[in-house]
Protein backbone atom coordinates (compact mmCIF):
# COMPACT_ATOMS: atom_id res chain seq x y z
CA UNK A 1 0.00 0.00 0.00
CA UNK A 2 1.03 3.21 -0.83
CA UNK A 3 0.06 5.40 1.57
CA UNK A 4 1.01 9.10 2.58
CA UNK A 5 -1.33 10.73 5.64
CA UNK A 6 0.94 13.76 5.10
CA UNK A 7 1.39 16.90 3.17
CA UNK A 8 2.99 16.28 0.35
CA UNK A 9 6.10 18.65 0.02
CA UNK A 10 7.81 20.19 -2.87
CA UNK A 11 10.56 18.08 -3.85
CA UNK A 12 9.46 15.79 -1.61
CA UNK A 13 8.21 11.75 -2.26
CA UNK A 14 5.09 12.89 -4.28
CA UNK A 15 6.31 15.40 -6.39
CA UNK A 16 9.15 13.75 -7.91
CA UNK A 17 6.41 10.24 -8.64
CA UNK A 18 4.22 11.96 -10.75
CA UNK A 19 5.63 11.14 -14.26
CA UNK A 20 3.59 14.36 -16.37
CA UNK A 21 4.84 16.46 -13.36
CA UNK A 22 6.62 19.36 -14.90
CA UNK A 23 7.85 22.78 -13.54
CA UNK A 24 5.64 24.19 -10.47
CA UNK A 25 2.99 26.33 -12.13
CA UNK A 26 0.90 27.03 -9.10
CA UNK A 27 2.63 26.17 -5.37
CA UNK A 28 1.17 27.15 -1.83
CA UNK A 29 3.55 27.20 1.23
CA UNK A 30 2.77 27.35 4.71
CA UNK A 31 -0.41 28.78 4.02
CA UNK A 32 -2.82 29.33 6.60
CA UNK A 33 -6.10 31.50 6.37
CA UNK A 34 -8.32 32.82 9.04
CA UNK A 35 -11.81 34.05 7.96
CA UNK A 36 -14.05 35.29 10.36
CA UNK A 37 -11.97 34.75 13.37
CA UNK A 38 -11.99 30.99 12.07
CA UNK A 39 -8.80 28.87 11.10
CA UNK A 40 -10.17 27.32 8.10
CA UNK A 41 -7.03 26.40 6.36
CA UNK A 42 -3.45 25.02 8.38
CA UNK A 43 -0.35 24.66 7.02
CA UNK A 44 -0.97 24.22 3.39
CA UNK A 45 1.92 22.65 1.16
CA UNK A 46 0.96 21.97 -1.83
CA UNK A 47 2.83 22.39 -6.08
CA UNK A 48 1.21 21.62 -8.96
CA UNK A 49 3.07 20.89 -11.83
CA UNK A 50 2.99 21.76 -15.03
CA UNK A 51 -0.11 20.38 -17.10
CA UNK A 52 -0.88 18.40 -13.89
CA UNK A 53 -4.51 16.94 -13.14
CA UNK A 54 -4.82 17.51 -9.30
CA UNK A 55 -7.98 16.45 -7.81
CA UNK A 56 -8.96 17.62 -4.17
CA UNK A 57 -11.75 15.42 -2.22
CA UNK A 58 -12.55 16.59 1.16
CA UNK A 59 -15.95 16.20 3.65
CA UNK A 60 -18.07 19.49 2.81
CA UNK A 61 -16.53 22.54 5.31
CA UNK A 62 -12.74 20.88 4.85
CA UNK A 63 -11.79 24.36 3.20
CA UNK A 64 -11.65 22.81 -0.39
CA UNK A 65 -13.26 25.50 -1.75
CA UNK A 66 -11.14 28.13 0.02
CA UNK A 67 -7.71 26.45 -1.24
CA UNK A 68 -9.22 27.06 -4.55
CA UNK A 69 -9.97 30.56 -3.83
CA UNK A 70 -6.44 31.32 -2.44
CA UNK A 71 -5.27 29.84 -5.12
CA UNK A 72 -7.10 32.22 -7.88
CA UNK A 73 -6.42 35.03 -5.36
CA UNK A 74 -9.44 35.95 -4.34
CA UNK A 75 -7.97 35.48 -0.70
CA UNK A 76 -5.12 36.26 0.17
CA UNK A 77 -3.27 33.58 2.74
CA UNK A 78 -3.37 35.14 6.92
CA UNK A 79 0.24 33.14 6.99
CA UNK A 80 2.50 31.49 4.26
CA UNK A 81 2.17 32.49 0.10
CA UNK A 82 0.47 31.02 -2.90
CA UNK A 83 3.00 31.53 -5.60
CA UNK A 84 2.03 31.57 -9.57
CA UNK A 85 5.15 30.62 -11.62
CA UNK A 86 7.29 32.12 -8.71
CA UNK A 87 5.46 35.46 -8.67
CA UNK A 88 3.25 35.80 -5.53
CA UNK A 89 -0.28 35.31 -6.53
CA UNK A 90 -1.66 38.87 -4.49
CA UNK A 91 -4.83 39.10 -7.26
CA UNK A 92 -6.98 36.85 -9.85
CA UNK A 93 -5.03 36.57 -13.19
CA UNK A 94 -6.66 36.37 -16.16
CA UNK A 95 -4.46 33.15 -17.48
CA UNK A 96 -5.65 31.66 -14.36
CA UNK A 97 -9.79 31.05 -15.11
CA UNK A 98 -12.06 30.10 -12.72
CA UNK A 99 -14.97 27.68 -12.96
CA UNK A 100 -17.64 28.04 -10.44
CA UNK A 101 -20.13 25.71 -9.18
CA UNK A 102 -23.52 27.54 -9.67
CA UNK A 103 -23.24 28.54 -13.16
CA UNK A 104 -26.80 30.07 -13.00
CA UNK A 105 -25.21 33.03 -11.07
CA UNK A 106 -21.58 33.07 -12.89
CA UNK A 107 -23.02 33.49 -16.33
CA UNK A 108 -24.71 36.80 -16.98
CA UNK A 109 -28.23 36.21 -17.67
CA UNK A 110 -28.89 39.43 -19.65
CA UNK A 111 -26.11 38.22 -22.38
CA UNK A 112 -26.63 35.40 -24.63
CA UNK A 113 -23.85 32.50 -24.65
CA UNK A 114 -22.24 34.42 -27.37
CA UNK A 115 -22.44 37.67 -25.37
CA UNK A 116 -21.07 35.28 -22.23
CA UNK A 117 -18.02 33.97 -23.99
CA UNK A 118 -17.43 37.48 -25.32
CA UNK A 119 -16.97 39.19 -22.04
CA UNK A 120 -14.07 37.03 -21.00
CA UNK A 121 -12.52 38.31 -24.78
CA UNK A 122 -13.42 41.94 -23.61
CA UNK A 123 -11.88 41.51 -20.21
CA UNK A 124 -8.24 40.24 -22.29
CA UNK A 125 -8.56 42.40 -25.02
CA UNK A 126 -8.88 40.23 -28.01
CA UNK A 127 -9.37 42.21 -31.29
CA UNK A 128 -13.06 43.03 -32.39
CA UNK A 129 -12.74 41.76 -35.38
CA UNK A 130 -11.24 38.03 -34.50
CA UNK A 131 -14.31 37.90 -31.72
CA UNK A 132 -17.08 36.14 -33.70
CA UNK A 133 -14.91 33.29 -35.12
CA UNK A 134 -13.26 32.89 -31.65
CA UNK A 135 -16.34 32.12 -29.84
CA UNK A 136 -18.15 29.97 -32.80
CA UNK A 137 -14.77 27.88 -31.98
CA UNK A 138 -15.44 27.87 -28.46
CA UNK A 139 -19.06 26.92 -28.25
CA UNK A 140 -18.07 24.11 -30.87
CA UNK A 141 -15.14 23.15 -28.83
CA UNK A 142 -17.33 22.57 -25.76
CA UNK A 143 -20.28 20.75 -28.00
CA UNK A 144 -23.10 23.94 -27.96
CA UNK A 145 -22.09 24.51 -31.71
CA UNK A 146 -25.10 26.69 -33.24
CA UNK A 147 -26.30 27.58 -28.88
CA UNK A 148 -24.83 31.36 -29.75
CA UNK A 149 -27.77 33.21 -29.37
CA UNK A 150 -29.57 31.48 -26.88
CA UNK A 151 -30.30 33.20 -23.40
CA UNK A 152 -28.37 30.77 -19.80
CA UNK A 153 -32.09 30.75 -18.98
CA UNK A 154 -32.62 29.28 -22.37
CA UNK A 155 -30.46 25.99 -21.76
CA UNK A 156 -30.14 23.01 -19.57
CA UNK A 157 -27.88 22.85 -16.13
CA UNK A 158 -25.49 20.61 -18.34
CA UNK A 159 -25.32 23.47 -21.34
CA UNK A 160 -25.34 26.44 -19.20
CA UNK A 161 -21.97 24.63 -17.18
CA UNK A 162 -20.41 24.09 -20.83
CA UNK A 163 -20.68 27.82 -21.18
CA UNK A 164 -18.79 28.18 -18.55
CA UNK A 165 -16.22 26.57 -19.55
CA UNK A 166 -16.00 28.20 -22.27
CA UNK A 167 -15.97 31.60 -21.22
CA UNK A 168 -13.21 30.45 -19.36
CA UNK A 169 -11.55 29.48 -22.21
CA UNK A 170 -11.70 32.53 -23.88
CA UNK A 171 -9.02 33.89 -20.97
CA UNK A 172 -6.31 31.59 -22.45
CA UNK A 173 -5.96 30.03 -19.47
CA UNK A 174 -2.77 27.94 -18.60
CA UNK A 175 -4.47 26.89 -15.03
CA UNK A 176 -8.01 26.07 -15.07
CA UNK A 177 -9.49 26.10 -11.31
CA UNK A 178 -12.30 24.14 -11.05
CA UNK A 179 -14.55 24.23 -8.19
CA UNK A 180 -16.72 20.97 -7.80
CA UNK A 181 -18.12 22.27 -11.57
CA UNK A 182 -20.35 19.19 -11.56
CA UNK A 183 -21.85 18.68 -8.39
CA UNK A 184 -25.22 20.23 -9.56
CA UNK A 185 -25.61 17.80 -12.57
CA UNK A 186 -27.30 13.92 -13.29
CA UNK A 187 -25.00 11.15 -13.54
CA UNK A 188 -25.43 11.39 -17.48
CA UNK A 189 -24.46 14.95 -17.79
CA UNK A 190 -21.38 14.43 -15.31
CA UNK A 191 -20.00 12.03 -17.16
CA UNK A 192 -20.18 13.56 -20.92
CA UNK A 193 -18.72 16.90 -19.23
CA UNK A 194 -16.14 14.86 -17.33
CA UNK A 195 -14.81 13.45 -20.48
CA UNK A 196 -14.54 16.66 -21.70
CA UNK A 197 -12.87 18.43 -19.49
CA UNK A 198 -10.37 15.52 -19.79
CA UNK A 199 -9.92 16.37 -23.94
CA UNK A 200 -10.14 20.14 -23.05
CA UNK A 201 -7.30 19.57 -20.71
CA UNK A 202 -5.54 17.23 -23.03
CA UNK A 203 -5.74 19.55 -25.40
CA UNK A 204 -5.00 22.68 -24.40
CA UNK A 205 -2.05 21.56 -22.03
CA UNK A 206 -3.69 23.41 -19.27
CA UNK A 207 -2.74 22.56 -15.83
CA UNK A 208 -6.16 21.64 -13.57
CA UNK A 209 -7.31 21.78 -9.99
CA UNK A 210 -10.46 20.32 -9.47
CA UNK A 211 -12.51 20.23 -6.14
CA UNK A 212 -15.24 17.65 -5.81
CA UNK A 213 -16.95 15.75 -3.05
CA UNK A 214 -17.18 12.65 -5.52
CA UNK A 215 -14.12 10.31 -4.78
CA UNK A 216 -14.45 8.29 -7.79
CA UNK A 217 -14.46 11.66 -9.83
CA UNK A 218 -11.33 12.48 -8.51
CA UNK A 219 -9.64 9.47 -9.42
CA UNK A 220 -11.05 9.40 -12.90
CA UNK A 221 -10.33 12.60 -13.82
CA UNK A 222 -6.97 13.33 -11.64
CA UNK A 223 -3.17 12.67 -12.02
CA UNK A 224 -2.85 13.01 -7.87
CA UNK A 225 -5.74 12.90 -5.26
CA UNK A 226 -5.53 15.30 -2.44
CA UNK A 227 -7.52 14.34 0.76
CA UNK A 228 -8.61 17.38 3.04
CA UNK A 229 -9.34 17.01 6.65
CA UNK A 230 -11.79 19.33 8.32
CA UNK A 231 -11.49 21.69 11.27
CA UNK A 232 -8.84 23.37 10.64
CA UNK A 233 -8.70 22.16 6.89
CA UNK A 234 -5.13 20.55 6.29
CA UNK A 235 -3.69 18.12 3.58
CA UNK A 236 -4.27 14.69 5.12
CA UNK A 237 -3.84 11.89 2.04
CA UNK A 238 -2.13 11.95 -1.51
CA UNK A 239 -2.83 9.61 -3.68
CA UNK A 240 -1.03 9.55 -7.22
CA UNK A 241 -2.93 7.74 -9.67
CA UNK A 242 -1.49 6.01 -12.61
CA UNK A 243 -4.23 5.09 -14.46
CA UNK A 244 -3.37 4.91 -17.93
CA UNK A 245 -4.64 7.98 -20.70
CA UNK A 246 -6.72 8.50 -22.08
CA UNK A 247 -9.55 7.31 -20.01
CA UNK A 248 -12.77 5.61 -20.10
CA UNK A 249 -15.86 5.57 -18.55
CA UNK A 250 -16.17 1.73 -18.39
CA UNK A 251 -12.57 0.14 -19.06
CA UNK A 252 -10.88 2.77 -16.54
CA UNK A 253 -13.24 2.99 -14.04
CA UNK A 254 -13.09 -1.25 -13.82
CA UNK A 255 -9.31 -0.74 -13.76
CA UNK A 256 -8.09 -3.16 -10.26
CA UNK A 257 -5.82 0.34 -9.91
CA UNK A 258 -9.09 2.26 -9.72
CA UNK A 259 -10.51 -0.14 -7.47
CA UNK A 260 -8.19 0.06 -5.23
CA UNK A 261 -7.04 3.72 -5.17
CA UNK A 262 -11.19 3.55 -4.78
CA UNK A 263 -10.85 1.61 -1.46
CA UNK A 264 -8.18 3.50 -0.28
CA UNK A 265 -10.01 6.50 -0.73
CA UNK A 266 -13.29 5.46 0.84
CA UNK A 267 -11.50 3.85 4.07
CA UNK A 268 -9.53 7.54 4.42
CA UNK A 269 -13.20 9.39 4.66
CA UNK A 270 -14.59 6.82 6.38
CA UNK A 271 -11.99 7.63 8.94
CA UNK A 272 -11.68 10.95 8.80
CA UNK A 273 -15.67 11.14 9.69
CA UNK A 274 -15.69 7.91 12.90
CA UNK B 1 -50.08 41.26 -19.96
CA UNK B 2 -49.92 41.59 -23.57
CA UNK B 3 -53.26 43.65 -24.33
CA UNK B 4 -56.53 42.80 -25.34
CA UNK B 5 -55.98 40.07 -27.44
CA UNK B 6 -55.31 37.81 -24.50
CA UNK B 7 -58.28 38.46 -22.26
CA UNK B 8 -61.27 36.39 -22.18
CA UNK B 9 -64.09 38.35 -23.96
CA UNK B 10 -66.87 37.23 -21.32
CA UNK B 11 -65.07 39.70 -19.21
CA UNK B 12 -67.02 42.34 -21.31
CA UNK B 13 -70.20 41.44 -19.95
CA UNK B 14 -70.16 42.58 -17.11
CA UNK B 15 -68.76 46.04 -17.51
CA UNK B 16 -70.44 46.94 -20.49
CA UNK B 17 -73.75 45.33 -18.88
CA UNK B 18 -73.73 47.51 -16.25
CA UNK B 19 -73.58 50.69 -18.84
CA UNK B 20 -76.14 49.25 -20.40
CA UNK B 21 -78.29 48.98 -17.39
CA UNK B 22 -77.08 52.15 -15.92
CA UNK B 23 -78.19 53.76 -19.31
CA UNK B 24 -81.47 52.08 -19.58
CA UNK B 25 -81.98 53.08 -15.77
CA UNK B 26 -80.97 56.95 -16.76
CA UNK B 27 -83.62 57.08 -19.72
CA UNK B 28 -86.25 55.28 -17.83
CA UNK B 29 -86.61 57.41 -14.51
CA UNK B 30 -85.52 61.02 -16.90
CA UNK B 31 -82.19 61.34 -14.21
CA UNK B 32 -82.01 64.70 -13.93
CA UNK B 33 -78.87 65.46 -11.01
CA UNK B 34 -75.64 67.21 -9.70
CA UNK B 35 -73.95 63.99 -9.47
CA UNK B 36 -75.20 61.74 -11.97
CA UNK B 37 -75.24 60.97 -15.35
CA UNK B 38 -76.06 58.94 -18.55
CA UNK B 39 -73.36 57.22 -19.96
CA UNK B 40 -74.57 58.35 -23.26
CA UNK B 41 -74.25 61.96 -21.78
CA UNK B 42 -71.14 61.41 -20.59
CA UNK B 43 -69.53 60.34 -23.56
CA UNK B 44 -71.19 63.55 -25.51
CA UNK B 45 -69.72 65.67 -22.85
CA UNK B 46 -66.61 63.85 -23.36
CA UNK B 47 -66.29 64.24 -26.76
CA UNK B 48 -67.16 67.90 -26.52
CA UNK B 49 -63.97 68.64 -24.31
CA UNK B 50 -61.87 66.75 -26.67
CA UNK B 51 -62.78 68.41 -29.66
CA UNK B 52 -62.81 72.22 -28.15
CA UNK B 53 -60.08 71.12 -26.98
CA UNK B 54 -60.02 72.17 -23.33
CA UNK B 55 -59.40 68.41 -22.08
CA UNK B 56 -56.26 68.36 -24.59
CA UNK B 57 -54.57 71.30 -22.49
CA UNK B 58 -55.55 70.02 -19.54
CA UNK B 59 -53.97 66.24 -20.10
CA UNK B 60 -50.96 68.21 -21.74
CA UNK B 61 -50.70 70.17 -18.47
CA UNK B 62 -51.23 67.16 -16.04
CA UNK B 63 -49.00 65.35 -17.86
CA UNK B 64 -46.30 68.00 -18.23
CA UNK B 65 -46.06 68.79 -14.90
CA UNK B 66 -46.19 64.56 -14.08
CA UNK B 67 -43.44 63.73 -16.10
CA UNK B 68 -40.82 66.42 -15.16
CA UNK B 69 -41.63 66.12 -11.38
CA UNK B 70 -40.76 62.27 -12.24
CA UNK B 71 -37.96 63.37 -13.96
CA UNK B 72 -35.94 65.22 -11.26
CA UNK B 73 -37.57 62.95 -8.43
CA UNK B 74 -36.63 59.96 -10.17
CA UNK B 75 -33.01 61.01 -11.31
CA UNK B 76 -32.33 62.43 -7.69
CA UNK B 77 -33.68 58.93 -6.10
CA UNK B 78 -31.98 57.07 -8.67
CA UNK B 79 -28.36 58.42 -8.16
CA UNK B 80 -28.95 58.23 -4.81
CA UNK B 81 -29.93 55.16 -4.78
CA UNK B 82 -27.01 54.05 -7.03
CA UNK B 83 -24.89 55.57 -4.50
CA UNK B 84 -26.00 54.52 -1.35
CA UNK B 85 -25.93 50.74 -3.06
CA UNK B 86 -22.48 50.55 -3.81
CA UNK B 87 -21.42 52.63 -1.44
CA UNK B 88 -22.01 51.04 2.29
CA UNK B 89 -20.85 53.58 4.04
CA UNK B 90 -22.89 56.36 2.49
CA UNK B 91 -25.80 53.98 3.30
CA UNK B 92 -25.04 54.07 6.87
CA UNK B 93 -24.51 57.63 6.87
CA UNK B 94 -28.01 58.98 5.63
CA UNK B 95 -30.09 56.23 6.83
CA UNK B 96 -31.67 58.24 9.83
CA UNK B 97 -31.93 61.11 7.59
CA UNK B 98 -33.60 59.46 4.87
CA UNK B 99 -35.88 57.61 6.81
CA UNK B 100 -36.67 60.85 9.26
CA UNK B 101 -38.18 62.80 5.64
CA UNK B 102 -39.27 59.58 3.49
CA UNK B 103 -42.73 59.02 5.50
CA UNK B 104 -43.67 62.59 5.36
CA UNK B 105 -46.96 61.78 2.75
CA UNK B 106 -46.04 63.56 -0.95
CA UNK B 107 -49.18 65.70 -0.42
CA UNK B 108 -48.97 67.25 2.95
CA UNK B 109 -46.12 69.20 1.43
CA UNK B 110 -48.69 70.70 -0.66
CA UNK B 111 -49.68 73.95 1.07
CA UNK B 112 -45.86 74.38 1.26
CA UNK B 113 -45.25 73.83 -2.18
CA UNK B 114 -48.25 76.92 -2.55
CA UNK B 115 -46.37 79.07 -0.79
CA UNK B 116 -43.09 78.99 -1.97
CA UNK B 117 -43.94 78.48 -5.47
CA UNK B 118 -47.41 79.65 -6.25
CA UNK B 119 -50.32 78.39 -8.36
CA UNK B 120 -49.11 76.31 -11.62
CA UNK B 121 -46.77 74.08 -12.85
CA UNK B 122 -43.71 74.49 -10.33
CA UNK B 123 -45.72 73.47 -7.28
CA UNK B 124 -46.85 70.43 -8.78
CA UNK B 125 -43.40 69.57 -10.20
CA UNK B 126 -42.22 69.98 -7.02
CA UNK B 127 -44.81 67.44 -4.97
CA UNK B 128 -44.33 65.27 -7.69
CA UNK B 129 -40.77 64.92 -7.19
CA UNK B 130 -41.44 64.67 -3.51
CA UNK B 131 -43.35 61.61 -4.08
CA UNK B 132 -41.22 60.17 -6.89
CA UNK B 133 -37.81 60.26 -5.06
CA UNK B 134 -38.58 57.82 -2.37
CA UNK B 135 -39.34 54.44 -4.29
CA UNK B 136 -36.68 55.19 -6.93
CA UNK B 137 -33.76 55.56 -4.67
CA UNK B 138 -35.29 52.53 -2.54
CA UNK B 139 -35.69 50.23 -5.64
CA UNK B 140 -32.21 51.11 -7.01
CA UNK B 141 -30.91 50.78 -4.05
CA UNK B 142 -31.78 47.45 -3.38
CA UNK B 143 -31.55 46.91 -7.27
CA UNK B 144 -27.87 47.82 -6.70
CA UNK B 145 -27.71 45.45 -3.34
CA UNK B 146 -29.30 42.73 -4.89
CA UNK B 147 -26.55 42.05 -7.46
CA UNK B 148 -25.85 38.62 -7.39
CA UNK B 149 -22.23 39.17 -5.92
CA UNK B 150 -20.77 35.63 -7.61
CA UNK B 151 -20.99 38.07 -11.28
CA UNK B 152 -18.39 40.92 -8.81
CA UNK B 153 -16.12 37.27 -8.39
CA UNK B 154 -16.60 36.97 -12.30
CA UNK B 155 -15.39 40.72 -12.84
CA UNK B 156 -12.69 39.94 -10.40
CA UNK B 157 -11.39 36.76 -11.45
CA UNK B 158 -11.46 38.60 -15.56
CA UNK B 159 -10.05 41.78 -14.04
CA UNK B 160 -11.90 44.34 -14.46
CA UNK B 161 -11.60 47.72 -13.41
CA UNK B 162 -14.50 49.66 -11.59
CA UNK B 163 -15.54 51.98 -14.88
CA UNK B 164 -16.07 48.29 -16.47
CA UNK B 165 -17.17 46.39 -13.74
CA UNK B 166 -20.50 49.36 -13.51
CA UNK B 167 -20.60 49.36 -17.10
CA UNK B 168 -21.03 45.63 -17.63
CA UNK B 169 -21.70 43.96 -14.55
CA UNK B 170 -23.86 46.60 -11.81
CA UNK B 171 -26.17 48.23 -14.78
CA UNK B 172 -27.39 45.30 -17.15
CA UNK B 173 -27.99 43.88 -13.24
CA UNK B 174 -30.00 46.47 -12.03
CA UNK B 175 -31.61 47.76 -15.13
CA UNK B 176 -34.45 45.51 -14.94
CA UNK B 177 -35.56 46.18 -11.61
CA UNK B 178 -34.55 50.21 -11.72
CA UNK B 179 -37.33 49.68 -14.89
CA UNK B 180 -40.02 48.51 -12.61
CA UNK B 181 -39.33 50.69 -10.10
CA UNK B 182 -39.74 53.76 -12.97
CA UNK B 183 -43.45 52.27 -14.24
CA UNK B 184 -43.85 52.51 -10.41
CA UNK B 185 -42.69 55.70 -10.27
CA UNK B 186 -45.00 56.96 -13.17
CA UNK B 187 -47.95 55.95 -11.89
CA UNK B 188 -47.35 57.76 -8.68
CA UNK B 189 -46.46 60.92 -10.70
CA UNK B 190 -50.23 60.80 -12.57
CA UNK B 191 -51.53 59.95 -8.92
CA UNK B 192 -50.35 62.64 -6.79
CA UNK B 193 -50.17 65.13 -9.93
CA UNK B 194 -53.83 64.96 -9.90
CA UNK B 195 -54.38 65.00 -6.42
CA UNK B 196 -52.54 68.38 -6.50
CA UNK B 197 -54.49 69.65 -8.68
CA UNK B 198 -57.84 68.79 -7.80
CA UNK B 199 -57.06 70.20 -3.87
CA UNK B 200 -54.76 73.30 -5.24
CA UNK B 201 -53.86 73.80 -8.31
CA UNK B 202 -55.67 75.29 -11.17
CA UNK B 203 -54.51 73.32 -14.14
CA UNK B 204 -54.62 70.24 -15.46
CA UNK B 205 -57.25 67.51 -15.17
CA UNK B 206 -58.18 67.23 -11.58
CA UNK B 207 -58.75 71.05 -11.69
CA UNK B 208 -61.08 70.42 -14.85
CA UNK B 209 -62.74 67.69 -13.17
CA UNK B 210 -62.89 69.75 -9.55
CA UNK B 211 -64.09 72.54 -12.01
CA UNK B 212 -67.12 70.26 -13.98
CA UNK B 213 -68.56 69.35 -10.16
CA UNK B 214 -68.52 72.38 -8.76
CA UNK B 215 -70.45 73.91 -12.03
CA UNK B 216 -72.93 71.24 -11.65
CA UNK B 217 -72.06 69.28 -14.83
CA UNK B 218 -71.70 65.92 -13.71
CA UNK B 219 -71.34 64.46 -17.16
CA UNK B 220 -68.52 66.60 -17.56
CA UNK B 221 -66.62 65.42 -14.35
CA UNK B 222 -67.76 61.55 -14.80
CA UNK B 223 -66.23 62.36 -18.42
CA UNK B 224 -62.64 63.93 -17.11
CA UNK B 225 -63.00 60.60 -14.30
CA UNK B 226 -63.15 57.95 -17.43
CA UNK B 227 -60.15 60.03 -19.19
CA UNK B 228 -58.04 59.87 -15.88
CA UNK B 229 -58.61 56.46 -16.02
CA UNK B 230 -57.61 55.85 -19.52
CA UNK B 231 -54.86 57.63 -19.57
CA UNK B 232 -53.09 55.90 -16.59
CA UNK B 233 -54.29 52.70 -17.64
CA UNK B 234 -52.32 54.08 -21.52
CA UNK B 235 -49.41 55.07 -19.75
CA UNK B 236 -49.02 51.72 -18.04
CA UNK B 237 -49.84 49.40 -21.36
CA UNK B 238 -47.01 51.63 -22.76
CA UNK B 239 -44.43 51.17 -20.11
CA UNK B 240 -45.01 47.43 -20.13
CA UNK B 241 -44.44 47.32 -23.68
CA UNK B 242 -41.63 49.47 -23.07
CA UNK B 243 -40.18 46.73 -20.69
CA UNK B 244 -40.71 44.01 -22.62
CA UNK B 245 -38.81 45.28 -26.34
CA UNK B 246 -36.21 46.78 -23.79
CA UNK B 247 -35.49 43.68 -21.73
CA UNK B 248 -37.18 40.72 -23.51
CA UNK B 249 -35.73 36.95 -22.30
CA UNK B 250 -33.21 38.93 -19.43
CA UNK B 251 -36.38 40.62 -18.30
CA UNK B 252 -38.49 37.50 -17.15
CA UNK B 253 -35.49 36.32 -14.76
CA UNK B 254 -34.80 39.74 -13.34
CA UNK B 255 -37.84 41.94 -13.46
CA UNK B 256 -39.91 39.27 -11.24
CA UNK B 257 -40.65 41.75 -8.17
Amino acid sequence: MNKAYEASNPGGPHAAVTAQTGAPVLAAKGVHITLGGRKILQDIDLTIGEGEFVCVVGASGCGKTTLLRLLAGLYQPSEGSIRYRDKEMLKPRQDVAIIFQDYGKALLPWRTARGNVALALEAIGAPRATRDARIEELLAKVGLPGEADKYPNQMSGGMQQRLQIARSLAQNPSVLLMDEPFGALDAMTRQGLQDEVLSIARSTGATSFFVTHDLEEAIYLGDRVVGLLANPGRVAITLDVKLPRPRDQLTTREDPEFLRLRRELFDFIKKAEA
Amino acid sequence: MSGFATYDARGVVIPVGLIVLAEVAARVSGLQSDSLAAPSDVVVAGVEALLDGSMLIATYQTLGSALIGLSIGFGIGLALGVLLGMFRVLDHLLEVTIEAIRPIPSVALIPISLLVFGFGYRMEIAVVAFATLWPALILSRAAIAGVEPRLFEVARALQFGLLARIVKIVIPAALPRVFVALRLGIGISLIVGVTVEISANVIGVGHETMLAGQSLRPALMLAYLVWIGILGWGVNAAMLLAQKHLFGPAANMEARL
